[in-house]
């Protein structure tokens, strides 16, 4: 199978594929062709009973023929209920997961991704391995985001307080954009990650390594690795450059004005913000910053604190 | 024949002064000031578009912040929709000529109708308000619980739609009401011309889905001021039930939208290939099946949502036979064309890209309902290429061919020929140029509402912002093509076309109470004599 990107569509890694393009193909042509046949009826009528003097009238005035009126009522009819069974028969597919899938939890917030393991790992690409029916559980920690795999043709709103699933097989190893499509705030279009598609053995070694993440890393360097992983970089910068929410740089015992007044910051500070961060918003900010009570562990918070000590 | 003095003198000229048009109730001149309103709000929509086209131009940021990015296509979109082409056709040429053709002085409540474009006035002016005061960013669609984050906006612009929606309710009401109880002698409903029954058909709809809006707009307000849990799932709500309410209004809303634009094309064809309409009760059945079908298939917009896979299946089956009327007509329009004698002026310049542009619209409508592929295309730039093939494409374009071909009728002057059918082949490829791209970029995936992209789409981004700026330059020829006739365009005589509805037999600009005398309809509205063999 040629797994390249067409004209009309991106590259191709999932089953789904054989579903959806096929269809897409088809439903390709039968535009073409009628598209064609009214052009071309449209042209060749215009040119040929074109007027030739002011005062021409047509030369046939036909008001109906009800062979002709329902032929193309029943003709369009027949082919769009065969598109209808079509599109259907794959949309219950792409619905209903095949038994033995490995399920991975999903949450978006604005304006990132994470993806948790049964076993504990948590990360902010998800890895996967080829061949294997993945479902997707997914919910939001804030607004409704959409997940899409355009490699995968898979897509699914993405709801606060509510579950949504997809289920894919990817055909073939490789790194696949993944995109937010539901329009959900200022860095919407920046809120992109990507499905890694490896081979199970090399899916079980890091499984392995990112159940545990913490493992043989000082407290910093757990907390960098969180400030990826974590999302915690769509918002904050560690170079003191401003982003939707305050650098990190320098961070650790500064002065902020909040709209609680002055604040130093220090570590009952940090852990405020991160577990109700509109206590105390810093001037100049908006409080989209999401909750994080009950999603980092208090070793979590701990290296993350330590990271950002360390942000001198 | 007695000669009433006063009643011979055309509308324009009864009255002079601002006060004079303010207060009318003359149905012509509360057409012509919602057509000054509307187009108005079309170049602000317009210009808004051409920017953020223009800041798409690289992926990186070119002069616009991604907030200022996504309140222009918020503002676009809003204006476009409820100011533009909602009230559109039928408050600017519907009024107009609604009463003309079935040989009435006017509608049936001509005060209503002046209530309805204040209000109009009214819910544009809260609804540009709200989103410049509010910095409101959450595109038309509004969707919950992002766009409650932008309350008051949210509220406010809830308000305008519902202002407006009233607006377009008493206009459709007074239609129905005229066009049962007010047709000249002779004109029975099949006597109609076409343009009148999707007046008709248009009416039906905003009567029976504007509520909808004052509904939602109530929760809204239970939610906001008592707390009570309905869309805002922080307070245990439910935000589908938003998608839910909007589109249960805004999928009768697009057909608000584009079956106005099937009259006017009828005529257009009608006129300038000198022929009946080919088939003329399958296109009037038509626009009534289309209005009560575009009541059942709302869940169409939501099939990666949520919903259940059997709401999912249902609305799926409901929305191909959306497809049928749809394809009716275009075939209808085209067999027309067989035999006539057809003249490619302006308009009917016009009504041939609408056939274009509208086979498209409806072919990707078609396959979007094609559930396992919209899973793939939903909320990509395929989608944006739809809708506006079905909303710029076919119903703006009919708009802009309906307002040439009523020109010299509601003006009395001529426009420049040769400029009007240039400027009518620049908006036909810029508006191709612009939108047909659209479909291959959004089919390979990518996303709508993006201020950053990928730069493998970049190529596809520079085409479509060239395509913005044919269009420009054809549209705002278009324009000035016909301002400029205003002062400088020959006298319009009563019939420049030799068309065949009533508004033809009377003079150019009309009377004030439209008709000299009543006129005595005797047969239907495309009576064309054949060429002697
Ligand atoms: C042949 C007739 C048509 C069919 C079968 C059709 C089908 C569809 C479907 C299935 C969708 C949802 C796609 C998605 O969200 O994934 C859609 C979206 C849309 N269509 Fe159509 N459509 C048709 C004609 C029209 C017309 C006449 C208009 C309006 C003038 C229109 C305007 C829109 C708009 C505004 C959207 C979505 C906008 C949004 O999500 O912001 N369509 N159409
Ligand atoms: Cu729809």
């Amino acid at each position: 199978m040629d797994n390249a990107k067409t004209f009309w569509l991106p590259e191709k890694a999932s089953t789904f594929t054989s579903i959806v393009d096929p269809a897409f193909d088809l439903y390709l042509w039968i535009s073409v062709f009628f598209f064609g046949l009214i052009v071309i009826l449209i042209t060749v009528f215009t040119f040929k009973y074109l007027r030739r003097r002011p005062d021409q009238l047509a030369t046939a005035q036909i008001t109906h023929n009800l062979t002709l009126e329902l032929s193309w009522t029943i003709i369009p009819l027949i082919i769009v209920m065969a598109l209808f069974f079509v599109g259907m028969k794959g949309f219950l597919h792409m619905r209903v997961a095949p038994s033995g899938y490995m399920q991975v939890n999903v949450k978006g917030q604005k304006w990132s991704w994470s993806f948790e393991y049964p076993a504990g790992a948590v990360n902010d690409t998800l890895v996967v391995p080829v061949n294997t029916p993945v479902k997707l559980a997914m919910t939001s920690r804030d607004v409704i985001h959409s997940f899409f795999i355009p490699a995968f043709r898979a897509k699914a709103d993405v709801l606060p307080n509510r579950w949504n699933a997809i289920w894919f097989q990817a055909t073939r190893t490789g790194v696949f954009p993944v995109e937010c499509t539901q329009y959900c705030g200022t860095n919407h279009s920046y809120m992109w990650t990507a499905v890694k598609v490896v081979e199970p053995d090399v899916y079980q070694e890091w499984l392995a390594n990112a159940s545990d993440p913490g493992k043989g890393k000082t407290p910093e360097q757990f907390g960098a690795l969180l400030y990826q992983k974590r999302g915690c970089n769509a918002c904050h910068s560690i170079d003191g450059s401003k982003g939707v929410g305050p650098s990190w740089k320098g961070l650790y015992g500064r002065q902020e004005t909040t709209n609680m007044g002055m604040v130093m910051v220090d570590e009952a500070y940090l852990k405020e913000s991160m577990m109700v961060p509109t206590a105390k918003v810093v001037t100049g900010f908006q409080p989209v910053m999401p909750v994080f009570q009950g999603v980092l562990s208090d070793r979590e918070i701990a290296a993350l604190m330590a990271y950002i000590k360390s942000l001198k | 024949m007695i000669a009433h003095v006063h009643d011979n003198i055309n509308y324009l000229k009864t009255k002079k002064g601002l006060m004079s048009w303010l207060v009318t109730v003359d149905h012509k001149r509360i057409g012509m000031m919602y057509l000054a309103s509307i187009l108005l709000f079309f170049i602000t929509g317009g210009t808004f578009a051409f920017l953020f086209r223009l800041e798409l131009w690289s992926p990186l940021k070119d002069f616009l912040t991604p907030d200022q990015y996504n309140q222009f296509f918020t503002l676009h979109g809003v204006i476009m929709v409820f100011l533009v082409v909602v009230p559109g056709i039928p408050a600017a040429l519907g009024n107009f000529f609604v009463p003309i053709q079935i040989g009435a002085k006017d509608l049936a409540f001509p005060k209503l109708n002046l209530t309805s474009l204040y209000l109009y006035w009214i819910g544009a002016g809260i609804a540009l308000w709200s989103i410049v005061a509010g910095h409101a960013d959450q595109g038309w669609t509004m969707y919950a619980p992002y766009s409650l984050s932008q309350n008051p906006a949210v509220l406010w612009m809830m308000v305008a739609a519902f202002i407006l929606g009233f607006s377009s309710i008493l206009t459709g009401l007074n239609f129905i009401v005229t066009m049962h109880t007010m047709r000249a002698p002779g004109m029975t409903w099949y006597r109609m011309p076409l343009f009148l029954w999707a007046m008709y058909a248009t009416g039906i709809m905003q009567i029976f889905a504007t509520p909808v809006l004052a509904i939602t707009l109530l929760l809204l307000l239970m939610e906001n001021f008592f707390g009570i849990g309905i869309f805002d799932p922080a307070l245990g709500g439910d935000p589908l039930l938003m998608q839910h309410f909007f589109w249960f209004y805004s999928h009768p809303a697009v057909y608000i939208i584009v079956v106005p634009g099937f009259g006017i094309t009828s005529e257009i064809i009608a006129a300038f290939a000198k022929k009946d309409i080919f088939g003329y009760r399958f296109v009037a059945y038509s626009s009534v099946a289309i209005a009560i079908i575009g009541f059942v298939v709302w869940g169409h917009h939501m099939f990666v949502a949520g919903q259940s896979e059997l709401a999912d299946t249902i609305f799926s089956f409901l929305t191909f036979f959306t497809a049928i009327p749809s394809a009716i007509k275009v075939f209808n329009w085209t067999a027309t064309l067989y035999k006539g004698s057809i003249d490619l002026k302006t308009p009917m310049l016009y009504a041939l890209q609408f056939l274009w542009n509208f086979t498209i619209g409806g072919l990707t409508g078609i396959i979007l309902a094609i559930l396992s592929v919209d899973i793939h295309l939903h909320d990509t730039y395929f989608i944006v290429s739809h809708f506006h093939y079905v909303a710029m494409g076919s119903t703006m374009i009919a708009f802009i061919g309906g307002i040439h071909y009523w020109w010299p009728k509601m003006t009395g002057k001529m426009y420049n020929e040769t400029v009007g059918k240039l400027a009518s082949i620049t908006v036909f490829i810029g508006f191709n140029v612009t939108f047909f791209v659209q479909l291959i970029m959004g089919s390979l995936g990518s996303p709508r509402r993006y201020y950053h992209y990928w730069d493998q789409f970049q190529i596809y981004h520079q085409i479509s912002t060239v395509g913005v700026v044919i269009l420009a330059v054809g549209l705002f020829t278009a324009l000035i093509n016909l301002i400029v006739s205003l002062w400088k365009g020959a006298t319009a005589p009563a019939n420049p076309w030799g068309a065949k509805t009533l508004e033809w037999q009377t003079d150019s600009p009309p009377p004030l109470y439209n008709f000299t005398e009543t006129p005595i309809v005797t047969h239907g509205p495309y009576a064309f004599e054949t060429e002697k063999a």
